[in-house]
């Protein structure tokens, strides 16, 4: 191809979102070159190390946003069900004397139960999804109040394994290590089977430099982050758990039938059901997949904080796990998106949030900036569709 | 394939209407294996409900569906796939925003172990769209990049995954080319003499002369006369769709 025609068919990409969230992974570039500019410390390890792992608890609620999108629908009551989980969790372990882990179970469970009424509601009702999950939003943090009683706020002793979980569990370098390892290796495996198997199905394939470079490009990645982590504390545990979470994500999105009927759901679930997809199944397990990643997040919250209160999921949590899916590149109108948008996006939205800290400016400026970003983000959403239908 | 005597899906006065409007009015029909069955009648006259009704797409009020001669529920277009019972929907029933390969196989996927298994797949999109003679770019371009024909095309090539027993095409030929709707008439003979029962729908009674063995005339929702394809004249068929009598 001539240098032209790659720029050519590379801006059709750009322009109808087929590049996935490299375009966004650029832009989290840049935000980070600007913000070091500023301010020297934005990109030392250690800045680094806590924008990663403020990032975790949030990312995985935003995880859950990005499914429920993927089938074309939303689910505005993430920080609620946040929110009672981390008090659920709070209340059940400290208040009642229950065992951590069943307390922590107890919270799962909470989300799995909020999903399946969604999922009741707009499958057996029809119902939109923004308007019953709004009025969840409002019923959650009614019982979120609730459950936390008069007091309001219920602390975590810090020598409890969740809190250490998430406040002073780093993998160890080996680990790291042995982890990078294991995914290159990993993944060059799959490339590698999957273009063997294809030259015997005389099925095109894409050059062998093009396979060499991914898999370099992987391994470069992965190692220049777990190396400059590793000059602080290195990879936080609950990090590493969003980390995987998201590639779990990506994984069953892009490789299993059910990924594929989610897809298919999300872009006409009319077609979809005509083709034999079980539309009813595939939109329970969106929403029961993206309340869990919530209530999951609320409950790495309430480890992060080492405390449950009303504020738990409130406003802010809400408003920003839903924009990291959006800004992460996951589109608004269903069965286009990626596991890595959550991450992607999180990371934006975080490094915003930090850089503006870093530069002394407060809650305000933050906001307005998010805000900002989102509107860019919904804006290049919709030209993408308009670029692609045209 | 098993041999059975007396059709393979049938409908036994079948009704269906939406609101006020009576889309089908006490309709009998059979498709029998090793037969082509063309479906005609104007715009409006229920072709699709009745389409819809044969493949679980809509349930009817009245009457009954029989596959090999006993009654069953069509709840859903995946139980009469898995009847053997396979679809190509006026509105092709595509997903744009997915490819070529994902579309065929939509809720029939290829698995290895737990994952899909592209490469089978997309080796078999190949010799399904040849057969057809339909001419695509790539199967990994979204089907929101194709043509009206080439959709189409991959909507046909789709219900013939799995050798179906029955396959029912709604227009299947009305956004087609010249040369490919010559490819899916010899493909119809192809399936016919394969022992496949076939019903499709139709504006073009050419077409429909040139390939069907019966010929069913909707008119208003009602059955307007059945007729002998080789034995019918284009005049005939013409009275029987619009209702004039000369
Ligand atoms: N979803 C629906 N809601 C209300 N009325 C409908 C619906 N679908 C079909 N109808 C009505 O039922 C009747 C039969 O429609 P149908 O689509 O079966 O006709 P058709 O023979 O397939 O027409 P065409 O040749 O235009 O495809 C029409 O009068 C139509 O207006
Ligand atoms: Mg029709």
């Amino acid at each position: 191809m001539s240098e032209s025609g790659l720029v050519a068919t590379t801006w059709q990409k750009l322009r109808t979102g087929d590049l996935g969230v490299l375009p966004v992974a650029v832009v989290l570039v840049l935000i980070g070159l600007v913000f070091q500019v500023l301010n020297p410390h934005f990109l030392s390890a250690d800045n680094l190390v806590n924008l990663t792992q403020q990032s975790a608890a949030t990312g995985v609620i935003a995880l859950g946003v990005v499914l429920t999108l993927h089938v074309g629908q939303i689910d505005l009551s993430v920080g609620a069900v946040s929110g009672l989980a981390a008090a659920v969790v709070a209340v059940g372990s400290v208040q009642l004397g229950w065992p951590l882990w069943l307390a922590v179970l107890a919270a799962l469970a909470v989300g799995v139960l909020v999903g399946s009424i969604y999922a009741a509601l707009h499958t057996r009702l029809a119902v939109p999804s923004f308007v019953f999950t709004l009025a969840g939003l409002l019923v959650i943090t009614g019982l979120q109040m609730r459950v936390l009683g008069p007091t309001g706020s219920v602390n975590l002793p810090f020598e409890w394994w969740l809190v250490r979980f998430c406040q002073t569990a780093f993998l160890a370098p080996a680990t790291s290590w042995a982890i990078v390892a294991l995914v290159v290796a990993g993944y060059a495996a799959g490339r590698a089977t999957d273009r063997i198997r294809r030259v015997r199905a005389e099925l095109p394939v894409a050059p062998l430099w093009e396979v060499v470079a991914r898999v370099v490009a992987l391994a470069a990645l992965l190692s220049v982050v777990v190396a400059y982590l590793g000059t602080n504390r290195g990879v936080g545990a609950v990090f590493a758990l969003f980390v995987g979470l998201v590639a779990l994500t990506d994984l069953l999105l892009r490789r299993t039938r059910w990924g594929r009927s989610v897809r298919a759901v999300g872009g006409d679930a009319e077609a979809a059901r005509k083709a034999g997809v079980p539309v009813r199944r595939v939109f329970v397990s969106a929403f029961v997949a993206c309340s869990t990643l919530a209530a999951l997040g609320g409950v790495l919250a309430v480890g992060r904080l080492a405390a449950a209160n009303q504020g738990s999921g409130a406003g802010d949590t809400n408003l920003t796990a839903i924009a990291a899916a959006v800004i992460g590149g996951t589109s608004l109108f269903g069965g286009r998106g990626s596991a890595w948008s959550a991450l992607v996006g999180i990371l934006v939205v975080q490094s915003i949030s930090t850089g503006l800290t870093l530069l002394n400016l407060d809650q305000s400026a933050r906001l307005v900036v998010t805000g900002l970003v989102l509107a860019v983000a919904v804006t290049i959403d919709a030209l993408q569709r308009r670029a692609r239908e045209a | 394939m098993t041999v059975v005597d007396g059709p393979v899906l049938a409908l036994r006065g079948v009704s269906k209407s939406y609101g006020a409007a009576r889309a089908l009015v006490d309709v009998d029909l059979q498709v029998h294996a090793h037969e082509v069955v063309a479906v005609i009648g104007d715009n409006g006259a229920g072709k699709s409900t009745l389409v819809g009704a044969l493949t679980g797409a809509l349930v009817p009020d009245e009457g009954e569906v029989l596959v090999d001669g006993s009654p069953v529920t069509l709840s859903d277009p995946s139980v009469a796939r898995g009847l053997g019972i396979a679809a190509v929907f006026q509105d092709l029933a595509l997903c744009a925003n997915l490819d070529v390969v994902e579309n065929l196989y939509l809720g029939h996927e290829a698995q290895r172990g737990l994952l899909l298994d592209e490469v089978t797949m997309e080796k078999h999109a190949w010799e399904l769209l040849n057969q057809l003679a339909a001419r695509v770019p790539s199967v990994r371009v979204p089907v929101a990049a194709l043509s009206g024909g080439q959709r189409q095309a991959v909507a046909i090539a789709r219900s013939l995954l799995g050798e179906p027993r029955v396959i029912v095409l709604d227009e299947p030929t009305a956004a087609l080319g010249l040369r490919q709707t010559a490819e899916f008439l010899t493909l119809v003979e192809r399936l016919r003499e394969r022992g496949h029962g076939v019903l499709l729908t139709s504006h073009s009674l050419a077409d429909v002369q040139a390939v069907a063995d019966r010929i069913v005339v909707l008119r208003l929702g009602r059955t307007n006369g059945e007729f002998d394809a080789a034995r019918t004249s284009y005049e005939e068929l013409l009275a029987a769709v619009t209702g004039i009598q000369r």
